[in-house]
């Protein structure tokens, strides 16, 4: 009888396409936004992840994320070098400034002053240029997206001149950094380099990066280092977290996606529920005839399943298809998508909530069929 | 109960409910239909011939009164055990046809015996041989709306039909078609649905075929009020 309700559903094209349509409208907008919202948050962690070296990040104690910084005085690295524990210590300062671009309009830009004996702090992949090269005089590499915003292409920014808050600096690599929260130019140089580049007040040093010795448990050498200096220590991981909570807590973007996965649910719920009742209205005396024949309310359940089964896997599966090929889309034409992915949890939550709207309609359809009285046929 | 008594009804009542207020549409029929007779059940609308025939086919609960249908009292069996015996005893020819738009006439004839487990191959196959006795074998991958109206309750018949029931009901086979059609239709129904050990029972309103019954009851408000092989001339 499973077949006879897959070719009732499949037979009525319009209403079939309707409920696919419903399910497919959702799916994609729960995958997609779901997918945009938890990529935007794990931007909060970008800095972090980009220095896997460094076990524990070291930061004044106001300092709450890579992106929100105390400077610290210069002295801090030294004590910081002289906790147990402790196998290396890097400087690490992140600060904005604004750079003159070739049509002379000012951008605004991250400048990450990294270490200048280790390089500590650079991402690892150096798409154009040599490593060794940001050791020369002014010199800065840019991220492969800044490079493009700025030269039009990375290529094209190789050996470039850019005015950095009044002082001379030459792009003499391209790196592919993770894209941050705000998405700004990235633009690396020794931190000794940073310091003539951001002149300020007499303490600019943003992070301390720390390496635990082997063998050594981070946490209980953050515990040490904060014991020790009176500095806020947090081994790599919770800051990454740190960095994505305090977009949550920050920002509206949860709130906003969270309405736009609702609206996702609730207008697909609205179609697919709708053309589910249309579609068993008109079938409503096939139905009755069906109960009157012999057919037992237990297979009427199992028929409407089954078109509710066919419907969500259908629909299901082609929005998620329509998502990831957004996705590629936007990571193949746009920056803003770089480094974009779909969890594997992403998928199984729109899985559910797919599962829970075709239920929930299902369950409407089915009360309609089994409200019907096989003598109403007669009538 | 004797072999040739296909459906007894015993004092059956039957009050619907409006509101508060209660509408008797049958008052205490006590009827019989004999196997091997084709039995008309007639009367203007609203008789209660309609009320009648879905009780005595299992599909509608009496306020009162019993029915058995070849010896088994309907409404003394658990729905399940009632489901179960419309299914293999009773098959239903009803006006609007009511075939699953989106099956092929073959298929649809097919459908009490695939709700009885046949598996679909055969139970299409052998829709097919039956859609031939009744003479529409060329339209059996034809979907309903391809089909005339006469072809399409040609398919219903052959769907009450295919499983053999000892009880056909029919409700108004003949209403949407012409004079012709209809006498072919019950032509078709009195060599193919009819045997010593089995009865149909027609309820209709179309005094062109009163004359191929063997029996007509004739309903006026919710009572019997003839019976007999003609329709009286007053009536």
């Amino acid at each position: 009888m499973k077949w006879i309700a897959i070719r009732m559903l499949t037979g009525d094209r319009v209403k079939f396409a309707g409920l696919v349509f419903g399910v497919v409208f959702s799916t994609l907008l729960i995958t997609q936004q779901l997918t945009i919202f938890v990529n935007l948050l794990l931007r909060g962690a970008a800095a972090v992840h980009e220095v896997p070296s460094a076990d524990i990040w070291v930061m004044d104690p106001a300092g709450r994320t890579p992106d929100v910084t105390v400077p610290l005085p210069a002295t801090s690295l030294q004590r910081v070098r002289g906790v147990a524990g402790v196998a290396w210590a890097a400087p690490l300062m992140r600060a904005g400034a604004s750079v003159r671009t070739p049509d002379g309009a000012l951008e605004p830009v991250t400048v990450v002053g990294v270490d200048d004996a280790t390089l500590t702090g650079l991402p690892r992949t150096v798409q154009l240029g040599r490593r060794a090269a940001l050791r020369e005089p002014d010199a800065v590499f840019i991220d492969a997206m800044g490079a493009r915003r700025l030269f039009g292409t990375e290529r094209g920014a190789l050996d470039q001149r850019l005015e950095l808050n009044d002082r001379r600096a030459v792009v003499r690599g391209i790196v592919d950094s993770e894209p941050t929260f705000t998405n700004s130019v990235m633009l690396y140089t020794r931190y000794a380099n940073a310091l003539e580049f951001l002149p300020g007040s007499r303490n600019r040093l943003s992070f301390i990066l720390v390496q635990a010795q082997a063998g050594a448990n981070p946490f209980a050498v953050a515990r040490q280092i904060t014991a020790a200096t009176g500095l806020r220590a947090r081994v790599a991981g919770d800051f990454a977290q740190d960095g994505i909570d305090y977009i949550i807590d920050n920002t509206g973007i949860p709130i906003n996606f969270g309405i736009t996965v609702a609206l996702g649910v609730i207008v697909g719920i609205a179609i697919v529920g709708l053309t589910f009742s249309l579609f068993i209205r008109d079938n409503i005396r096939q139905f009755g005839a069906l109960k009157a024949i012999g057919v037992t309310n237990g297979t009427i359940r199992q028929m409407v399943a089954a078109q509710s089964a066919l419907v969500a896997l259908i629909g299901y599966g082609l929005g998620l298809a329509l998502a990831i090929g957004f996705l590629e889309l936007g990571r193949i034409y746009s920056d803003a998508f770089k480094g974009f992915y779909t969890p594997w949890q992403i998928p199984l939550i729109a899985a559910v909530m797919v599962a829970c709207m075709i239920l929930l309609t299902g369950l409407i359809a089915l009360r309609q069929v089994l409200r019907t009285e096989p003598a109403e046929v007669f009538r | 109960m004797s072999p040739q008594l296909a459906v007894r009804v015993s004092g059956v009542t039957k009050d619907f409910a409006f509101g508060e207020e209660r509408l008797r549409v049958l008052h205490g029929i006590d009827v019989s239909v004999r196997a091997g007779e084709l039995t008309y059940l007639v009367g203007e609308s609203g008789s209660g011939k309609t009320t009648l025939i879905s009780i005595m086919a299992g599909i509608l609960f009496p306020s009162a009164g019993a029915v058995e249908v070849f010896g088994t009292d309907l409404y003394t069996l658990s729905d399940r055990d009632l489901v179960r015996f419309r299914l293999a005893t009773i098959g239903f020819i009803f006006q609007q046809y009511n075939l699953i738009p989106s099956l092929t006439a073959a298929e649809n004839a097919a459908v009490p015996l695939i709700a009885a487990g046949t598996p679909r191959e055969v139970a299409v196959a052998q829709a097919r041989e039956l859609l031939h006795r009744l003479n529409i074998g060329t339209q059996c991958d034809k979907l309903p709306r391809q089909l005339s109206g006469g072809q399409q309750q040609r398919v219903a018949i052959g769907r009450a039909l295919i499983h053999a029931p000892r009880l056909v009901v029919c409700d108004e086979p003949t209403a949407a078609l012409d004079a012709g059609s209809g006498r072919r239709v019950m032509d078709l129904l009195r060599d193919v649905a009819l045997a010593a050990d089995r009865a149909v029972i027609v309820v209709t309103h179309d005094n062109r075929i009163f004359d191929l019954a063997d029996r007509i009851l004739a309903m006026e408000d919710g009572r019997i009020t003839h019976d007999g092989k003609h329709m009286p001339k007053d009536h």
